[in-house]
């Protein structure tokens, strides 16, 4: 801890996936030293991996998340094409997980904006507790609960569809997918396709409304310059599924572009403190000081050229208006472009509906030669997730290398809450209901899943701790 | 084998076998499931697992090693026996590591299979959590023996159907486990990917290498029925 410091721990966290607490050092004058989110639980999915046959990859490491798990699914499967030599899917496998994925991005981002994030943006950071939540939502505004609830089932039903299951599907497989997609289950979805893009075009305007309103205080709130990372296709196009790094620098300049998922290790490296499990990636061109990047909605929204859903890009422009074009840097404007890419999903959702490739029996590609290892890359909910894995002669792992998003947000979540604390309690040394609710709101603007970063178990709940110069708790809250 | 036919009953139900069948196959063929674990048709029984432990008059006995003799009175659905299987199923899953999340049997395993028959919706003993051998040395197939419940259908499907020995036990007690007749592992042996001792086993303990999760959610053997539901007619239809 630096010298002279006090902390302030706030634990646990809620309403974001994990578990996590956050400390808050002080300096003599109580000021804020330093904030450091700290995800304190461990689960070695990358260790207890080694051995197991790479087939079994894309179920296994799966079960590192209950809210996005088709992401690692899609991912490793990704990795394990890579693996056995299969570079290029069948049509029918590819949109197949195209539509997976798709409708994986759709019931995540409407789970966090109706469910996570909207008692927040609907009744302010400062309303009470017991109304600042989902059930409130469900009290004052019982149209958009439902919406939300009806948004996620309809982004489940497609994961039903396409991997077999709702969690925890077996759908990808190496080198393609193991079913097509019936015409019953198409009409199915198709006859819903229409609502959801109503609801979703709403909730870009519920978003975009927000912050437009609020433009003064998210102008400030848990604002900082920050570099973004995502992947984009060839051609500079948002793409989740597939596609190659970019990274930009607060003001729109490129730093990296079009780098294979396979060279991420020229380009990235992580760095590891003492104090948490979850690791600091950073660009090595930058060195960690200021390398570190954001990912997820708004890093996506900000490096891609354009979208190539005219809905979602017209989306795009009218939130590229309110920064003339430059990228933002709110932390609060990653609800908007995170409606952005409700709306893309369910634009990509119907394109994709109306493809008659899902209906063919050219499932699989067969495999290429072999790879000893390989690494890919797929654009989740959250952000750039990477899977690297190496399997030997035997077909059994011998390394494995997960860098989730939550990870790579890790400095940008413990910038926001220093900006936050600095600014609501420097002087006081006392942890105000206020703090509490603005660190929240802060942290979960980055819908993060802790439980998928550490690799961790159990619940998510908040503490906040307060500590001094000589490392002794002052104050200390927690909210279940 | 004579065709005089023996006569006894099974929960009070009439049964007719033919000289030399025991009680587990004259039951199957009556359309009476008889729940089982280490037997395979076409194989010698081996009596090992005693899923198929019935009462026969008022003795505890293996369904598919007792012969059937007339006037036997067989008690085989009883809640008793129930129990009793539960019991053995349960011990099954605590003594291995049976994680059905990531295993790609799952939903075509007998094991699983039978607990979901049985209602077993988590283990009521405290899991031992074994450290157990994995052998990929074959270039085809693959050997996961936390999964292994020992039942022995590897060890005689090699002996009896396919005129090897790939496969025995070693140890004894709870470090009994499968062997393979090479020192280096499987892929030292003479098994072979079309082997039948592969398909003999009920769980995902010998596996074919690749196969992985080819068969959908929804298609695999045990999606559409529980086990055992092939075998069982009622009475009435007989």
């Amino acid at each position: 801890m630096p010298e002279a410091t006090r902390r302030i721990v706030i634990e646990p966290l809620t309403r974001v996936e994990g578990h996590g607490k956050v400390s808050i050092l002080l300096d003599d004058n109580n000021r804020v030293a330093q904030a450091r989110l700290h995800i304190v639980e461990f689960r070695g999915f990358e260790r207890f991996i080694q051995g197991r046959p790479f087939w079994e990859l894309p179920v296994l490491v799966q079960r590192l998340c209950g809210i996005c798990p088709v992401s690692h699914h899609l991912c490793a499967a990704k990795a394990i094409d890579g693996i056995i030599g299969v570079d290029q899917l069948t049509p029918t496998g590819e949109k197949m997980r195209r539509l997976m994925h798709y409708g994986q991005i759709f019931q995540s981002h409407a789970l966090h904006f109706f469910h996570l994030a909207s008692p927040d943006l609907l009744f302010g950071f400062d309303a009470p507790v017991e109304k600042r939540n989902v059930i409130g939502v469900i009290a004052e505004h019982p149209d958009l609960a439902v919406q939300g609830v009806m948004m996620r089932k309809f982004g489940q039903e497609i994961i039903k569809a396409t991997a077999g299951k709702k969690v925890h599907g077996t759908g990808a497989i190496p080198g393609g997918i193991n079913k097509n997609l019936s015409i019953a289950e198409r009409d199915e979805l198709l006859a819903e396709v229409d609502q959801m893009m109503e609801w979703s075009l709403k909730a870009v305007e519920i978003a975009r409304q927000y912050t437009l309103t609020n433009l003064a205080t998210v102008s400030e709130f848990g604002a900082f310059d920050s570099n973004h990372l995502s992947l984009v296709r060839a051609d500079g196009a948002m793409d989740l599924y597939d596609g190659k790094l970019r990274a930009i620098a607060a003001d729109g300049s490129q730093i990296i572009d079009q780098v294979a998922p396979l060279d991420y290790l020229d380009e990235i490296a992580e760095e590891v403190r003492s104090w948490s499990y979850m690791k600091f990636p950073f660009l090595k061109k930058l060195g960690p000081e200021t390398g570190w990047f954001r990912v997820g909605p708004l890093a996506r929204v900000n490096a891609c050229d354009f979208i190539d859903t005219p809905k979602a890009e017209a989306a795009r422009r009218e939130f590229f208006e309110v920064t003339d074009g430059v990228p933002s840097n709110l932390t609060m404007a990653y609800h908007w472009s995170r409606m952005i890419e409700l709306l893309h999903s369910v634009e990509v959702i119907g394109d994709l509906l109306h493809d008659g490739d899902l209906q063919g029996d050219d499932l699989v590609a067969p495999p290429g030669e072999r790879r000893g290892e390989y690494v890919a890359m797929l654009e989740a909910p959250r952000g750039t997730l990477t899977h690297h894995y190496r399997v030997d002669e035997n077909d059994q792992v011998t390394m494995a290398n997960l860098i989730v998003s939550t990870t790579c947000n890790n400095e940008a979540m413990n910038r926001a809450v220093a900006k936050i604390a600095e600014d609501e309690i420097s002087g006081a040394p006392e942890i105000t209901e206020g703090l509490l609710n603005n660190i929240e709101v802060g942290v979960r603007a980055y819908d993060p899943c802790l439980s998928c970063a550490t690799h961790a178990l159990g619940q998510m709940p908040l503490e906040v701790k307060l500590i001094d110069a000589e490392g002794n708790t002052v104050d200390r809250r927690t909210r279940p | 084998m004579s065709d005089r036919r023996i006569a006894f009953t099974i929960d009070g139900r009439k049964i007719e076998a033919r000289a030399g069948q025991t009680v587990l196959e004259a039951a199957e063929e009556a359309g009476v499931y008889v729940p089982r674990l280490c037997w395979m048709k076409g194989l010698t029984p081996a009596g090992a697992c005693r899923v198929c432990t019935v009462r026969v008059n008022g003795r505890p006995q293996s369904a598919c090693t007792q012969p059937a003799a007339p006037g036997m009175i067989v008690e085989n659905d009883t809640e008793e026996l129930r129990e009793l299987r539960r019991d053995v199923i349960d011990m099954l899953f605590v003594e291995g590591n049976h994680f059905c999340m990531f295993c790609e049997k799952s939903g075509a395993c007998e094991l699983q299979a039978l607990a979901y028959r049985f209602g077993i919706a988590a283990p009521k003993y405290p899991f031992m959590f074994p450290r157990r051998e994995l052998d990929a040395s074959h270039p085809d197939i693959f050997i996961d023996r936390n999964r292994c419940i020992l039942c022995g259908r590897c060890v005689r499907a090699s002996q009896e159907l396919d005129g090897k020995h790939v496969f025995d036990f070693v140890g004894r007690g709870r470090d009994k486990r499968i062997a393979v007749d090479a020192e280096a592992g499987l892929g030292d042996t003479d098994c072979a990917a079309t082997d039948r001792a592969i398909d003999a086993c009920p769980t995902g303990s010998l596996l074919r290498k690749r196969v992985g999760f080819a068969v959908p959610v929804g298609r695999r053997e045990f999606d559409r029925q529980p086990i055992g539901s092939d075998i069982e007619r009622p009475a009435a239809a007989e």
